[in-house]
């Protein structure tokens, strides 16, 4: 007999997510994932400068913030044929660096930690053996005995305190938590230490963006002028505080992320074979070491992988009308011609039609639409998309840093390849990446260095900054790998506005509802990938899968058009 | 405040818990006393509130929005999240951190509200969308709509956080398609603290609740109900370029020459001079720069309804308040009618007299320099 559950809302993630699921024979036997809050930023932008959507766009999502700002102003300078100096590519890539390295170590602390690290075990953890096992896996220095028993007095007042704040009515004691309570008090404390931590690497975002979340960007460059003799503008001083950063930051992936990560994921073996769904890989790639139009020369390789198969990688064309498709089957829009075609981002067109059950609602109609998201396929295919694609295309492609550092770490897990394929995979695809990242940050910055040096300051190609010098019509395409995958916005430029502008972005892939022949996207196809309920009440399983992927749904949500009916309005603007 | 149980440690019982001495304590009343702008006397203040004040329950929502507030917020650099988190006030739910999911989550929201009605503070992060019965945005099944009502009904006081929570943000602008509402439109009765924009500063999110924390009483607010401590001063009127801009030296466009030096970013679009914010003050990320100073005009976030205040990179025609000998008084008392043409013949007298004081200054400094080196 199989039991029906909901989850809503999933917490965090950023955004608004929900699960139905059934559950079998202790396992999950059917899930549906819904996005359940829509801003449709699309109709917003009809008709705005196309030099402003980067700023729209960027309040797409303030957790993956930087990442669409990026993939809106390439998309600009796509269709303008707007190349950019070196320097803007390089701050570029330094600030991209940053926002992974931020958001993956906030991913895996504050976000994800909490499904595998039991914060009540930790109270009875020995600050002696505690103190013993950190110091065997890191050199991070605040691992003494006296640190962790503090830590421990300071966790036990809380408690004591009767207010649990965030940390109330968590699954605690649930017999999926393995960790000994020495390990979880690592885990608590790393907590800490990564979240007085990330306030510190965005600071990156600060000097080169004016703040962070939602750093300023500029078609054409960047807007951070280079005077190395001038007081308010980027000098030896700024550029010596990004280089401290930047080393800060690889230290603490270095020291606490990555050996954390080592010492969890013994423990959670059984995962390896746990949540693996689609095995279907896709990456835009990112990136780019001699500009945005040589993908060959981009750190994060483009591809896809189909079927688990790594010894094919197929070539990635966003601009084939046949490739990238979106359908609405299940999701609550209408298609002019029938909901069972699929249109390129340049054509899409879409209308919203809610016809969920009205608020408020007990269960979903998942037979008939059932989510804001609309669902995204390659060739048809439903992808997958994230650190693990990225990491697998590299991998496929024999690249060596990628072949080492994967290899490396299964050796020292004891797993195969195959082990990959999993919700732990994934959790270890980003850990992973984010090492690589941390070095490549290094590298751009020792390249603007030298660049500067050899007397090249340019930041910004104004040139065709006056919409006056702009073609009647252009259409572009920007794309990127955020943090959470494959993004790509495709822009129709017309008299100097905007006349369509579609975004696709990661967790659409990958949470969006069934297709039209009822495929089932990443999230759903890994949730009833062997997933194991120990408790239908206490569903602890089910967020470790759905968090794996870091799920972002604002971002996935944004979609609208209601067939020009406001266009007339724009037009004041 | 009536506390149902006064068995909860104090804030200044925490801080010694962890090992910090009444020094550091009072070191922070300090610092806190000068952020929120107060005399030396409300230093004592501050720290005789936070030596006797327990815990306040709070309640964080989460509507239409990209989550860049709950970002923000964690940035906050003094005092740090972990802090606000572990020993100041009890977040009782947020969808971004909190450990619960679904029933479970829910579950602790009700529990707060009904222990501590009249008592919790309700922070909102987002727009509502009130069109078709409230669909475009449902959490746990319910609309966010009667999520808000219900949440709102027991809240002693609601901090509206950000531009989305204040006046809608982007998914408001023309044509708002889901009807984002901000919620002073939808929450009637209560007292609503509007701390805008696109986000609000980490440190000024945590002074806001800081404030509540302390005193027990909300910050004074100006006339649409922001504190008056992080938005009464203009950004423009705030700026270190702001010298440039008297001088009459502008960038004409990004990464010119006089990009390179610095100057004033009016010409290429920014906003500064319509914009109340503490960029020019608090700056962001503890105060590592702001969006001027990296080179990029501001873009108005904290005003209401900056999307459709015109495109990013357009000079702005007017202000009101112009030049260095315009004082606060002035602002807004200076007639709508005046002309563009009028307010730009009055800038170029101002400013020329400006810009030789400039040039006698960069001379000056050019006298010192062959001195130093002879």
């Amino acid at each position: 007999m199989s039991q029906r559950i909901v989850i809503d809302p999933i917490t965090r993630i950023e955004g608004h997510l929900r699960v139905e699921a059934e559950i079998k024979d202790g396992k999950v036997a059917q899930a549906y994932s819904s996005g359940t809050m829509v801003r449709l930023l699309e109709e917003i932008l009809k008709g705005r400068d196309p030099r402003d959507a980067w700023a729209f766009v960027g309040r797409v999502c303030g957790v993956c913030t930087s990442v669409h700002s990026l993939a809106s102003v390439r998309s600009v300078e796509d269709a303008l044929d707007i190349v950019i100096p070196p320097n803007a590519e390089l701050v570029r890539n330094i600030m991209f660096c940053t926002q992974y390295m931020h958001d993956h170590v906030v991913h895996f602390y504050h976000l994800h930690a909490l499904d595998w690290v039991d914060i009540v075990s930790a109270l009875s953890a020995d600050p002696k053996k505690t103190s013993e096992i950190a110091q065997s896996i890191s050199n991070y220095p605040k691992s003494s005995p006296g640190y962790f028993s503090d830590l421990i007095a300071r966790l036990k007042k809380f408690v004591e305190s009767g207010q649990l704040g965030i940390f109330a009515n968590g699954y605690w004691g649930h017999p999926a938590y393995k960790l000994p309570p020495e390990i979880n008090l690592i885990g608590v404390a790393h907590y800490l230490e990564a979240l007085e931590w990330q306030k510190e690497v965005v600071k990156i975002h600060t000097i080169f963006g004016g703040k962070n979340p939602h750093p300023n960007y500029l078609v054409g460059g960047m807007a951070c002028s280079i005077g190395l003799d001038e007081s308010s503008v980027i000098n030896a001083e700024r550029l010596a505080y990004v280089s401290d950063l930047l080393h800060q930051a690889k230290a603490f992936i270095e020291q606490v992320y990555i050996p954390d990560l080592l010492a969890i994921a013994p423990y959670y073996l059984d995962w390896a074979s746990i949540g693996g769904g689609l095995g279907n890989f896709l990456s835009y790639g990112d990136l780019p070491t001699n500009g945005y139009r040589d993908p060959l020369s981009y750190k994060f390789p483009a591809g896809a992988i189909l079927n688990k198969d790594v010894s094919k990688v197929y070539d990635v064309d966003l601009r084939n009308d046949a490739e990238v498709q979106e359908f609405v089957t299940h999701s609550w829009y209408d298609y002019a011609e029938g909901n069972e075609k699929g249109l390129h981002p340049w054509k899409g067109e879409s209308k919203i039609n809610y016809t969920g059950p009205k608020p408020p609602y007990e269960y979903l109609d998942v037979e008939q639409k059932y989510s804001y998201l609309k669902t995204p396929r390659w060739k048809g295919h439903a992808m997958e998309v994230g650190p693990l694609s990225r990491m697998l295309v590299g991998y496929a492609k024999g690249i060596p840093e990628y072949k080492d550092i994967v290899d490396k770490t299964l050796t020292k897990l004891g797993a195969p390849v195959t082990a990959l394929f999993s919700t732990l995979g994934r959790t270890a695809a980003r850990g992973l990446e984010s090492v690589l990242v941390a070095q490549w940050a290094l590298e751009f910055y020792d390249q603007l260095i030298a660049n500067i040096r050899n007397g090249d300051s340019r930041m910004a190609n104004t040139e065709k900054f006056n919409p006056d010098r702009w073609e009647k019509q252009a259409q572009g395409v920007g794309h990127s790998e955020a943090p959470r995958g494959a993004l790509a916005h495709w822009i129709v430029i017309e008299d100097k506005k905007i006349k369509n502008y579609q975004l696709v972005v990661p967790t659409t892939w990958n949470a969006s509802p069934r297709d039209f022949e009822g495929k089932m996207s990443a999230y759903e196809s890994s949730l009833m990938d062997n997933t194991p309920i120990a408790d239908p009440e206490q569903p602890v399983e089910i967020l470790r899968t759905i968090h794996s992927f870091d799920p972002c749904l604002a971002c996935s949500v944004h979609l609208y058009d209601e067939e020009g009916k406001h266009l007339s309005r724009a037009k004041v603007l | 405040m009536a506390a149902p149980e006064n068995k909860r440690p104090t804030y200044y019982e925490e801080l010694r818990q962890r090992g910090y001495s009444r020094r550091d304590f009072m070191k922070f009343c300090t610092m806190m006393a000068a952020y929120l702008g107060l005399e030396a006397s409300g230093t004592a203040q501050i720290a005789n509130t936070l030596l006797k004040t327990p815990r306040i329950p709070v309640i964080w929502l989460h509507f239409q929005e990209c989550t860049c507030c709950s970002e923000s917020f964690i940035r906050s650099s003094h005092p740090i999240v972990a802090d606000i988190l572990l020993d100041k006030l009890s977040l009782d739910y947020t969808e971004t951190l909190m450990a619960a999911s679904g029933h479970a989550a829910e579950a602790a929201k009700e529990k707060t509200m009904k222990d501590y009605y009249g008592e919790y503070v309700l922070c909102v992060e987002g727009s509502v969308p009130v069109d078709n019965d409230g669909v475009y945005c449902c959490i746990g099944g319910k609309s966010a709509i009667q999520v808000l009502e219900e949440a709102a009904a027991g809240a002693k006081a609601i901090i509206a956080w950000g531009s989305c929570a204040c006046n809608g943000c982007v998914q408001a602008a023309h044509p708002n398609p889901t009807g984002a509402t901000p919620i002073h439109k939808l929450v009637k009765g209560k007292p609503i603290i509007k701390v805008p924009g696109c986000p609000p500063i980490g440190e000024v999110m945590a002074g806001v609740l800081v404030h509540i924390i302390t005193f027990g009483r909300l910050p004074e607010l100006d006339k649409v109900g922001r504190p008056k401590a992080f938005y009464s001063k203009r950004v423009h009127d705030s700026c270190y370029r702001r010298p440039y801009y008297d001088a009459g030296l502008f960038v004409e466009s990004f990464d010119d020459e006089n990009a390179k030096k610095g100057y004033c970013l009016y010409k290429v679009g920014c906003k500064g001079p319509m914009t109340y914010n503490s960029c020019g003050i608090i700056k962001w990320n503890d105060g590592v720069s702001y969006p001027i100073q990296s080179g990029h005009g501001c873009i108005g976030c904290s005003e209401a309804n900056f999307w459709d205040n015109g495109p990013l990179y357009r000079q702005m025609a007017s202000f009101p308040g112009f030049g260095i000998e315009s004082n606060a008084d002035k602002v807004g008392m200076v007639a709508a009618g005046v002309t563009a043409a009028g307010i730009a013949a009055h800038a170029i007298a101002t400013n020329v007299r400006k810009k030789k004081l400039v040039d006698d200054l960069v001379a000056e400094g050019k006298e010192s320099e062959k001195e130093l080196k002879s």
